[in-house]
């Protein structure tokens, strides 16, 4: 269990206080919260809710980042599955529906994989191809509409609750502690971070690199798809020129502020999720500030580089004090 | 609109335009953006539909959002010597030389839905468009009728940042509303004209104006954002539509589905239809050279809840929104 607690989230941890001490103060009534409707209903809910999309593409990505790889796709990914899950829902069954949606996503990582790991083209080029190609291909899916859809099973993945918790959330949850105890009760993060790491030595060393790196991006893909799914079940229907457009890089920028070097060789699964959640803490903030939307654009910079600043080892600020505190309590 | 009201109106029109429309068999070629929307996309359909009506052999380019393509377009249909062209052009600037080509072989040109930015007016005909300022005016004045003296605190939902539409829809409102003291913008954001972001902007306003018992009315600079807006008022146990009025612009189908089910109040038509009055000037100046005004301004129609909303759905859903 411990291997799923930050060790070295207390730069992350203390952005986020921050954050929601500010958004605290541009809008009072940001901790409240209520039942609506069965479900939990305020701010807060708000921030989980609308972080659930960067949440799950962070948790593929973290993995592909921790390989020293990077997948522009996962915003197209969401395009395509959502687009899939909205034109199969009104006519079969949430399990087919599912299916089809998260295989989608699946042979798109695998066709990422197999030009990283077999083809051994560059991350950022192999995974710029679907990510032009794939919004091209769910606009085909949607015939450049908006496909909407009532079907009760899957407009519950995006409103429903469990025991007050919103559906996206809960999944988000799940999804988190399937993939931890998967590549942290095994010894599969581990290998994944030699690969990262140095993925010549680690293969000499007997690491399957390539069923690694295909695996990574397999799973970035299956998580993109699952966000597809959900932001098409909150909406009601798939917009295929929106759906995750420019999410990639919130999903980067999550694992980036999650302390996950782009050179790879390390990563943490919550403290992406963490960054995901600041990302969609100052989202949420600048909204409820009222300040004009010009400004918005500007503000997250401002917080981003913030936050980047704190953990920068040069710039050791609180993470480095906070270190050698514990380094003399040891 | 049903196949008998359609039949029905095409026989009216062709009554009207018994003269010019049957003495000469006319071909245009209209080189279209591409599809970037579903407003695009019903003012593709629209357009062939009108040209059906009037037999008129309507030849359509698709440029996938390149003015490169464009310019081909423009080029191949000068070749074909047709009778006219008609343009919706991707961009507002660098159309002087192939305008100019036009010109010489006497092809008139007709700017669709957008306007351009060349060196002279003489290099093209006219220009069919809505004017955005006027639709946001409209969308106004039907809210300050609607609520009358009261008070009302009005959200709006911004299309992008730096969209010249979402600034002219804002303007447009702002002017109208600014006669009416009891009307007030308290929240004004970015939804980007998109579902998901309508739908969280709205959810951040509804927490920030007391669980949305301080907003009395939702303006959105399209339709898409008021549906994901209107989602967000139920989730949070609001009636939109009567706790929340709604206005909104485009008419895209599913506001309607909307209103048919209470949940919307009114919309301010952006017509898909700008090549039905741009066939009429191209027949006009071709019979008799009639030379139109550089500017006609198409009908941006309000349709709310009283005015057959089923109907506007049924007559609007197969264009292809």
């Amino acid at each position: 269990m411990t291997a799923l607690l930050p060790r070295r989230g207390l730069a992350q941890i203390l952005a986020l206080i921050v954050i929601l001490a500010v958004d605290r103060v541009v809008s009072p009534q940001f901790f409240d919260l209520r039942l609506q409707d069965g479900r939990l209903f305020g701010s807060l809910i708000d921030v989980l809710n609308r972080g659930t999309p960067v949440a799950l593409l962070s948790l593929g990505m973290v993995l592909v980042i921790a390989t020293r790889g990077i997948d522009l796709s996962v915003g197209a990914i969401m395009a395509i599955s959502g687009a899939i899950a909205a034109s199969l829902a009104d006519s079969h069954g949430l399990p087919v529906v599912l299916a089809a949606a998260l295989g989608a996503g699946l042979v798109c990582g695998l066709w990422n994989g197999f030009l990283v790991a077999v083809l051994g083209m560059q991350p950022i080029v192999a995974t710029l191809i679907l990510m032009v190609a794939g919004r091209g291909i769910a606009q085909l899916i949607t015939e450049g509409r908006i496909v909407t859809f009532s079907s009760p099973g899957l407009v519950w993945l995006g409103n429903g609750a469990i025991l007050g918790i919103p559906m996206p959330v809960a999944i988000a949850l799940g999804m988190l502690i399937l993939t931890g105890a998967v590549v942290r009760g095994s010894a599969l993060g581990l290998l994944i971070e030699a690969t990262g790491g140095n993925a010549r030595a680690s293969e000499l060393a007997g690491v399957g690199t390539r069923a690694m790196i295909l695996a990574v991006y397999v799973w970035c893909g299956v998580c993109a798809a699952l966000a597809g799914v959900i932001a098409a079940a909150d909406i009601m229907g798939a917009d295929a020129n929106n759906a995750g457009l420019w999410l990639e890089l919130d999903a980067i920028l999550a694992v980036v502020i999650g302390g996950t070097s782009l050179f790879g060789g390390r990563f943490s699964l919550i403290l992406a999720v963490l960054g995901a959640l600041i990302i969609q803490t100052m989202n949420t903030g600048i909204l409820l500030s009222g300040y004009p939307p010009e400004f918005n654009l500007l503000v997250k910079a401002v917080v981003v580089l913030a936050v980047l600043l704190l953990q920068s080892p040069k710039l050791s600020g609180f993470a480095g004090i906070a270190a050698r505190l514990r380094r003399t309590k040891a | 609109m049903t196949p008998k009201a359609l039949f029905a109106a095409s026989a009216t029109a062709a009554l009207l335009l018994a003269l010019p429309a049957n003495a000469a068999e006319l071909t245009i070629g209209f080189s279209q953006i591409g599809s970037e929307s579903g407003w695009r996309a019903a003012e593709t359909s629209v357009s062939k539909q009108e040209a059906t009506k009037r037999k008129v052999n309507l030849k359509i380019a698709d440029a996938q959002q390149k003015q490169e393509n464009q310019i081909k377009a423009i080029r191949s249909f000068i070749a074909q010597n047709v009778d006219a062209i008609f343009l919706a052009p991707v961009v507002s600037t660098g159309w002087d030389s192939v305008l100019k080509e036009a010109k010489e072989a006497k092809i008139p040109v007709v700017l669709l839905d957008r306007d351009i930015d060349p060196s002279g007016k003489e290099l093209y005909l006219t220009a069919v468009t809505s004017d955005s300022v006027h639709e946001g005016e409209v969308a106004g004045d039907w809210l300050a009728k609607t609520v009358g003296a009261k008070a009302c605190n009005v959200v709006e939902l911004q299309g992008t940042v730096g969209a010249s539409v979402a600034a002219n829809r804002k303007k447009g409102f702002d002017t109208a509303i600014a006669k009416h003291a009891n009307l007030k913008v308290v929240r004004s954001q970015t939804g980007d004209f998109t579902r998901a972001k309508g739908k969280e902007v709205m959810e951040s306003f509804i927490k920030a104006e007391g669980g949305g018992k301080n907003i009395c009315a939702v303006y959105a600079h399209n339709d898409d954002m008021m549906v994901g807006a209107i989602q967000a008022m139920k989730e949070a146990g609001l009636k939109p539509g009567k706790d929340i009025l709604t206005v909104s612009i485009d008419a895209v189908p599913d506001i309607f589905k909307a209103m048919v089910a209470g949940e919307a109040n009114a919309t301010v038509e952006l017509t898909p239809n700008m090549a039905g009055p741009a066939f009429d000037v191209v027949a006009a100046f071709k019979e008799k050279g009639t030379v139109p005004p550089k500017w006609i301004q198409t009908e941006s129609r309000l349709l709310t809840a009283a005015d057959n909303p089923q109907k506007e759905y049924d007559s609007k859903k197969g264009l292809g929104y």
